[in-house]
């Protein structure tokens, strides 16, 4: 497998439609994806054109897009919200749950209603009980350069030539996969521990460590000890850790990726 | 599948720096390219396994000067998460060219933080060269603890040096005891996460090195991305390294393949065997 960085600045003929769709979530993710700062200028003005999205553009019916990107988890008795990511799904070629809230319930989990206004609001599901969800990006929040290589690798699937289309469905493979797992929904350091831990696959690199946003992850004798009542239920320790997925051969290319990732975003 | 990984180009080499060879493992070839690539710039700082309050227990940390590198010397067979501090270095210590060394999965874990940065902001773009070490396996630290005190009848804290080669382990005491083991003693206390590695000499590192195919106080050295030639390269030329032709030393390149191909087929073996562990049940490939 070959791939032509120069190729990439040739193909930029036909954007994509993109949208940003709130539902229960705290804005982190948008952030989180702005943080590219110029690079998500790139993005706009070579790749993507930004249909939908609150307070960025003045649209108040979801149109069609290509691409969503679904913050937050959905509150199933919020009639609006229900109703929105049903339209969403259908309105879309490829639906993908950025944060944790979105793909896991994350912090939103938490919940249990009695709050003013709405305090009969009480049950967030991940985006992905409700509707079928085609990729995950977890972590609280996701990081603004996660975000920007699944933007990228989406845009080569979708408009790439036949090699990037290829690079681009081996790199989301696994987060499409995570998608439709039965422990991705409901990640949690009980993932890391029953995926991997528990499986006989941990080999003591820490990545998970590093990757929990509030610390939870301790390494004791080079191995991941859970806080367990500090998780927020993001799924970063899970995702990040190189033995829940990783392919060999597409990990070999890492080098040409990385600065295809740059050059796109030149 | 090609066990050695892609690389451009491999050489026997052994570092010119005395102070630094006079602790290393080998060719103390980790411990001079990352101090030249910190004195030229290259890195402002790398994470590395140094000591820790327990003898023999490695533990991560951020090296930003020669004499703290000078910690890191020598192979320590037991876990040491260094991923855990990849993003305390750039997100903490503010690094911006960070260096990491580690074994081939720290190595992979790294490669997954860049190309999958899922909870690993401001690491990404912030790695500036990643040198891989070759390895069969590691043991958890209480499992080497058995090895040495019960097995090998030493105190860890009396231990100067440990070495796995010949199929042997051998444990060398500051009092000049020399005691070997054969690795068939050793095996049952290796990390079970070993068991499933596919990698021997960190096919993602820019460079990648071991003993392993070198004669006595050599190391062989892979050079593998356009990062790893370059900082290389320039390190070769300002005399960091000697370096001899692999194919004109022994035990040679053969060997290294010869290990390698020997892990690699051995574990891929447990990864199939695990698609069938139970009655119909199968145990998760992390791989597919
Ligand atoms: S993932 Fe984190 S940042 Fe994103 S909406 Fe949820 S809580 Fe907020
Ligand atoms: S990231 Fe995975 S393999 Fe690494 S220490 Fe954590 S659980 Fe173990
Ligand atoms: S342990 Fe940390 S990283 Fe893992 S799910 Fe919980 S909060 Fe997220």
């Amino acid at each position: 497998m070959e791939i032509f960085t120069e190729h990439v600045n040739g193909i930029m003929i036909h954007k994509i439609t993109i949208g940003h769709i709130h539902e229960s979530g705290c804005t982190g993710c948008l952030a989180a994806l702005m943080d590219n700062y110029q690079g998500i200028f790139t993005i706009l003005d070579k790749y993507a054109d930004l249909v939908y999205g609150l307070t960025l553009v003045d649209v108040r019916k979801i149109p069609k897009m290509d691409v969503a990107l679904i913050e937050g988890s959905v509150c199933i008795q919020d009639k609006l919200a229900t109703d929105e990511v049903r339209e969403v799904r259908d309105k879309s070629s490829v639906v993908i749950a950025i944060g944790g809230c979105a793909c896991s319930g994350n912090i939103t989990r938490f919940d249990r209603g009695g709050q003013q206004n709405q305090p009969q609001h009480e049950s967030f599901v991940p985006v992905s009980d409700l509707i079928d969800v085609d990729i995950f990006v977890p972590a609280c929040a996701p990081t603004p350069e996660a975000l920007r290589n699944v933007c990228v690798m989406t845009y080569l699937l979708l408009r790439g030539n036949d090699e990037q289309k290829a690079l681009a469905g081996m790199y989301l493979k696994p987060l499409m996969d995570l998608a439709r797992s039965p422990y991705g929904s409901k990640a949690s350091f009980n993932t890391l521990m029953q995926e991997v831990i528990n499986l006989g696959l941990c080999m003591g690199c820490g990545s998970c460590a590093a990757a929990c946003p509030v610390r939870a992850i301790t390494m004791e004798y080079g191995k991941p000890q859970g806080l367990r009542d500090l998780c927020v239920n993001c799924g970063a320790c899970f995702s990040q850790c190189p033995r829940s997925f990783f392919d060999h051969e597409l990990m070999e290319h890492h080098e040409q990726i990385m600065g295809m990732l740059k050059a796109v975003m030149q | 599948m090609n066990v050695l990984g892609k690389y451009k180009s491999v050489v026997s080499a052994r570092s010119t720096d005395k102070e630094i060879l006079k602790a290393s493992q080998d060719g103390g070839i980790v411990t001079s390219l990352f101090a030249y690539a910190l004195e030229q710039g290259i890195i402002d700082g790398a994470v590395l396994a140094g000591p820790s309050s327990r003898p023999w227990q490695p533990q991560p940390f951020v090296a930003t000067t020669r004499a703290e590198l000078l910690k890191a010397r020598g192979t320590k067979y037991n876990i040491c998460p260094q991923i855990s501090m990849l993003k305390e270095a750039t997100r903490s210590y503010g690094l911006d060219k960070v260096g990491i060394v580690g074994v081939p999965c720290q190595i992979q874990a790294t490669r997954k933080a860049q190309l999958y940065p899922i909870g690993m902001r401001d690491v990404p773009d912030k790695i500036a060269l990643v040198v891989g070490i070759y390895c069969m396996e590691v043991f958890p630290y209480k499992g080497m603890q058995l090895i040495v005190e019960d097995h090998a009848g030493q105190k860890l804290q009396s231990v100067k040096k440990m070495e796995i080669g010949k199929g042997k382990f051998t444990v060398i005491t500051e009092r000049g005891n020399v005691t070997q083991l054969p690795l068939k003693v050793t095996h049952k206390y290796e990390q079970p996460g070993c068991h499933v590695c596919l990698d021997y000499v960190a096919n993602t590192a820019d460079v990648s090195t071991g003993s392993v195919g070198s004669p006595d106080g050599w190391s062989t050295v892979f050079v593998r991305s356009r990062i790893g030639e370059d900082v290389w390269g320039k390190a070769m030329a300002a005399g960091c390294f000697e370096t001899k032709p692999i194919d004109q030393v022994k035990p040679g390149l053969e060997m290294v393949t010869k290990l390698a191909t020997e892990k690699i087929t051995k574990n891929q073996k447990t990864v199939d065997e695990r698609a069938h562990f139970g009655v119909g049940k199968a145990l998760r490939n992390p791989y597919i």
